[in-house]
């Protein structure tokens, strides 16, 4: 169990008397990517929500790198780092302030700071547009760096939103790639997407359809069992389910 | 700490990239104390009066009776030595003092000619000029009608004096004001806006996903404001000495307690607005409908509240305004100190305590 980081059991949120989460239970291993799949208002932001300690459960239990999601949220928030589907830097902050910012928040020392910066702006290439504002970069360079910034304090798990929307075919592969170098350094990657394509990147995913998760193994494994060519199959078997409307 | 003073930097970052917002922040200050003109004339309903009767005979007691006649005055106290009536005046609730000479009713009748003293509050110097001016007509009224019975012409001379703002400037009027209006604006709507947009841009998630504690995100968006404004209230003050002539005459230091505090009002205001708004348009409408009107319209610096019908005056009370800019008149025109004025102090006090509960409160019923 030790490298169970994200242990959920039976996690519910309600609201009155809509059930939005409807006990799901899972676990995910360090340094695994986890697809987290459903249809809009199927309950995964709200899932992910109670996750990161941003809103507390109806009912069930959940440990986030070891912390307990109802004592322990400050924790938690310390482990993990976030990146939304909506564009999450700020747009009149140069991206250097940015880093500087975002590090700054999660208390790393300047020392600390300038290093991270350095290499970081290094690795995205982005030394000649350290001091421009963000809002003009490219929407794939933004996202490529927050990204980055997102796990600029080394976080056990990252959780991601709809990381790429709207993003071109190629930059969401270059994204990809970081996600599959920050998985590979032991950082658990735990994202939601719309994109089929993308969820055949993952470890595992799961589909949750009307506030349950109605499947969750393998993209190979799923695509056998509901004897489906792709993922798009898979995904529309089940999403037709639902009762739910948008 | 160090997280604190990190998050305020980056505040500051925003203010200072934003060059038309900050251009407007400075601008706008200094445009409205020199244009704005002298405030409107209102005609002016039961103002609170005092009159010293040193007199007591005749002619004093008729010209008493059509004073209280006159929808224009009520009369709150006779008072019997003139050394009582600047205290009145130093209350803030009259507007007007009438003094009426020993042997009054004599002189009249054997010099043919008597003197009578109006003293007005000019520090709002409309109403005091409107005010002087009907009571000036009330005595020349009561001329006339001893004269109608009379051979030999009669001559009452009202001598008018003008407390605290001899010279009748308009300044003093609207220099409370304009801080009051300028205070509001920023404070209110830069916070709203500035708070808002972090929902809007999606950042104020990362925010409340890191480490960072979700109360200091607001306390750390109010600081770059408290201290813009207080350049701001720097601004004006140094205008209206250097510019307008008119001298501050009460402590500074109080003046910018009193300023700090009402800063505070507008800013709980501000956040208690962008707890409840998510997009920035609305954020802007209800900062400029829900506090700047209120503000013109009930502060008092634009229209007399008194004049208003009793409901009006009664919602008045609630605008924090109202209260910051009889503070500032207080302290800048009459040169009172923080005794004169513990009273309007407590109850901004109370304002904002109250504003911050509720806004603190709701944040978190938010986050939930």
């Amino acid at each position: 169990m030790e490298d169970q980081v994200i242990i959920c059991e039976k996690l519910t949120k309600r609201f009155g008397d809509f059930t939005a989460v409807n006990q799901i239970s899972f676990t995910v291993s360090k340094g695994e990517i986890f697809g987290f799949l459903g249809a809009n208002g199927a309950g995964k932001t709200t899932a992910m929500r109670m996750l990161c300690g941003l809103s507390k459960p109806t009912l069930g239990n959940a440990l986030i790198a070891g912390y307990d999601i109802y004592k322990n949220t400050e924790r938690i928030k310390k482990n993990i780092g976030y990146m939304s589907q909506r564009f999450s830097l700020y747009e009149d902050l140069t991206v250097a302030e940015n880093i500087r910012f975002f590090g700054g928040i999660y208390g790393l020392s300047n020392q600390q700071l300038k290093i991270k910066s350095e290499a970081l702006i290094r690795k995205l290439h982005l030394q000649s547009e350290a001091n421009s504002l963000v809002a003009s970069l490219p929407l794939g360079w933004k996202q490529k760096l927050a990204f980055s910034v997102a796990i600029i304090h080394e976080p056990k798990i990252v959780f991601l939103d709809e990381p790429t929307g709207g993003v071109d075919p190629i930059t969401r592969r270059q994204f990809w790639e970081l996600i599959y170098e920050a998985a590979n350094s032991g950082i658990t990657v735990f994202v939601t997407t719309h994109y089929m394509d993308e969820a055949e990147y993952c470890n595992r995913i799961s589909i949750m359809v009307d506030g349950s998760i109605e499947a969750l193994d393998t993209t190979a494994n799923l695509k056998k069992k509901y004897d489906a060519v792709t993922m798009d199959d898979v995904f529309y078997q089940l999403a037709r389910t639902a009762r739910r409307g948008e | 700490m160090k997280q604190f003073i990190t998050f305020i930097r980056k505040e500051f970052l925003h203010v200072i990239r934003d060059r038309k917002t900050l251009l407007i922040l400075f601008g706008m200050p200094i445009v409205q104390i020199l244009i704005f003109g002298f405030a409107l004339t209102n005609e002016i309903k039961n103002s609170e009066i005092v009159i010293v009767d040193n007199a007591k005979d005749v002619a004093s007691a008729n010209i008493i009776t059509k004073i209280t006649a006159s929808r224009y005055f009520k009369v709150s106290t006779f008072l019997s030595q003139n050394s009582d009536m600047e205290a009145e005046f130093r209350k803030g609730k009259i507007k007007l003092a009438v003094l009426f000479p020993p042997h009054f009713n004599e002189q009249l009748v054997h010099e043919n000619r008597a003197q009578i003293q109006i003293i007005a509050d000019a520090s709002d110097p409309n109403t005091a000029t409107t005010l002087t001016n009907y009571m000036t007509s009330i005595i020349q009224e009561y001329q006339a009608e001893i004269n109608g019975n009379n051979p030999v012409p009669l001559q009452i001379v009202p001598e008018i004096k003008m407390l605290y703002n001899p010279q009748l400037k308009g300044a003093p009027n609207f220099v409370p004001g304009v801080m009051a209006l300028v205070l509001m604006l920023i404070c209110v709507m830069m916070t709203a806006i500035s708070i808002v947009k972090e929902k809007e841009n999606g950042t104020m998630e990362i925010l409340l996903v890191s480490p960072f504690k979700p109360i200091f995100v607001i306390f750390s968006k109010a600081v770059p404001y408290l201290l813009l404004s207080l350049i701001n209230v720097s601004t004006i003050l140094l205008l209206s000495i250097f510019v307008l002539d008119l001298p501050i005459n009460g402590s500074i230091v109080l003046l910018f307690l009193e300023s700090i505090l009402f800063i505070i009002t507008c800013l709980a205001i501000g956040i208690f607005i962008s707890i409840k708004t998510s997009s920035q348009q609305i954020a802007m409408l209800i900062s400029l409908m829900g506090m700047m009107l209120p503000t013109i319209l009930f502060s008092g610096f634009m229209f007399p509240v008194e004049n208003m019908p009793k409901p009006l005056q009664l919602i008045s009370n609630i605008v924090p305004a109202k209260w910051f800019y009889i503070i500032v008149k207080s302290i800048m025109i009459k040169g009172l100190g923080f005794s004169a004025i513990w009273k309007e102090t407590l109850i901004l006090f109370g304002m904002t305590v109250f504003l911050l509960i509720i806004s603190l409160k709701s944040f978190k019923t938010r986050l939930e």
